[in-house]
């Protein structure tokens, strides 16, 4: 497909949630990494019982290593990230221990990167993700790209989570979360061509809280931005006009 | 000062945690009397605590608590959806770029600065975080309270009258209102950062 560049990170989020096999995550975060032009991006999901599952661009060679190591007991961006919700700035992690400084000499060894930005995701029952992106690149750059992209990671790493669980084995399927009659209401005004501030009076609320709404709505529906959340709500008969 | 604290971490401040949940139990049960569960230590705590929140506290110089609220994404439990989605729309809010502030609670004897510099920290955790919006459930006190410290709420929804009024509201941080904060809790944004 030669789709113009806006529409990339579209299309990758439509494949991924259609994928039916694991090989399509896989793909998926290599289409991602792309898209975002940095050097890795990988997923990691961590049980409550420490059993592990990930994808990713890391090589090969460092996924083997990390397991056979059991760096997941070191790593500051695990210990930093486990049972917390925000994201993370590698740099703000604490370093300082000697195993923690090895660690990381000999991940941008492996061609990890100098720079990291992990996001964690808490599923249910006490699963628990992470979604990072590491490059190698100077520090204003860096933080020109997250201070960028933080939120759109955000979205990713929990559309990318909701994928995963759906391949875990004996898992019922968590219940799609419906929209609102107020987000229905909103995006349906929005698909007949309203303005925000249309949309807002004709329901007669503040735009602040229509914009808290979309924002919703958008999640449920698995979208990075309004017009992608309106044409998902079309396709899948949420709203019709 | 300000602190941001997550549940696991609070055995790290023992005498601020303790006396956190005593406020709690004495603002909304022994002031506002909700129905609350308050435990044989005189502990104000429910489900949503055990969820591993975000703390912010403002701890005096004695150590112990002056005010506090707690944060949680929408993605997971949270008191607007389970109970009063019938004030936000019918349906839930949910979004890792939208959190919950609850249990907005302050020490008998805080002043109103308290008040403003706990605001301005849920500021400092939205621009960090890269949270859009909160979402919170309220009564009718908070709402002067929050007027007050030049942070009031867009109000969604209401019910009940006069002081026992609920409302479901919503916040955003933009600069204009993050430095008109500042100024009430005479504090400069930096001072807070997260």
């Amino acid at each position: 497909m030669n789709a113009a560049p806006p529409m990339r990170l579209d299309i990758i989020l439509e494949d991924l949630e259609g994928a039916s096999e694991l090989s399509e995550l896989q793909t998926a975060i290599e289409n991602l990494r792309d898209h975002f032009k940095v050097d890795h991006m990988v997923y990691h999901w961590v049980s409550g019982a420490g059993d592990q599952y990930g994808c990713g661009t890391y090589s090969p060679e460092w996924v083997q290593r990390y397991l056979e190591k059991e760096y997941l007991r070191i790593d500051p961006v695990i210990q930093g990230c486990y049972q917390r919700f925000h994201p993370v700035d590698w740099k703000r992690l604490d370093w300082s221990s000697k195993a923690a400084r090895g660690f990381q000499k000999e991940a941008i060894a492996h061609g990890i990167g100098n720079q990291g930005f992990s996001v964690p995701v808490r599923g249910p029952n006490g699963q628990f993700a992470l979604y990072t992106v590491s490059h190698n690149c100077d520090d204003d750059i860096w933080a020109a790209f997250t201070e960028t992209n933080r939120r759109d990671l955000i979205l990713i790493a929990h559309y990318f989570n909701q994928k995963a669980l759906d391949f875990e084995p004996d898992r019922k399927p968590e219940p799609a979360q419906p929209l609102s009659p107020r987000e229905v209401d909103a995006l349906t005004l929005l698909a007949m061509g309203y303005s925000r501030a249309q949309v807002a009076e004709t329901l007669n609320i503040s735009e602040h809280t229509l914009r808290v709404y979309i924002e919703s709505a958008r999640f449920k529906l698995g979208a990075m931005n309004t017009v992608h959340a309106v044409a998902r709500a079309l396709s899948r008969g949420l709203i019709v006009i | 000062m300000l602190r941001y604290i997550y549940g696991n971490d609070l055995d790290k401040y023992p005498t601020l945690a303790e006396t956190m949940f005593q406020d709690r139990a004495d603002q909304f049960k022994t002031r506002l009397e909700w129905d609350v569960s308050v435990d044989e230590a005189g502990h104000e705590r429910d489900n949503y605590d055990s969820l591993n929140p975000l703390y912010v506290i403002w701890e005096g110089e004695d150590g112990c608590h002056g005010g506090s609220m707690r944060l949680l994404p929408t993605t997971g439990p949270t008191m607007v959806n389970d109970h009063f989605s019938h004030l936000s729309g019918g349906g839930h809010i949910v979004s890792p770029l939208i959190w919950e502030c609850t249990r907005f609670c302050l020490a008998r004897n805080a002043s109103s600065r308290i008040a403003a510099a706990l605001m301005l920290a849920g500021g400092e955790v939205m621009h960090n975080f890269a949270i859009k919006h909160y979402v919170g459930v309220f009564d009718a006190r908070m709402v002067r309270i929050y007027r007050a410290i030049g942070s009031s709420p867009d109000i969604v929804g209401s019910e009940g009258e006069g002081r026992e009024q609920i409302s479901v509201g919503l916040w955003e941080f933009t600069d204009a209102a993050r430095e008109k904060v500042a100024k009430r809790a005479d504090i400069s944004p930096e001072t807070s950062e997260a």
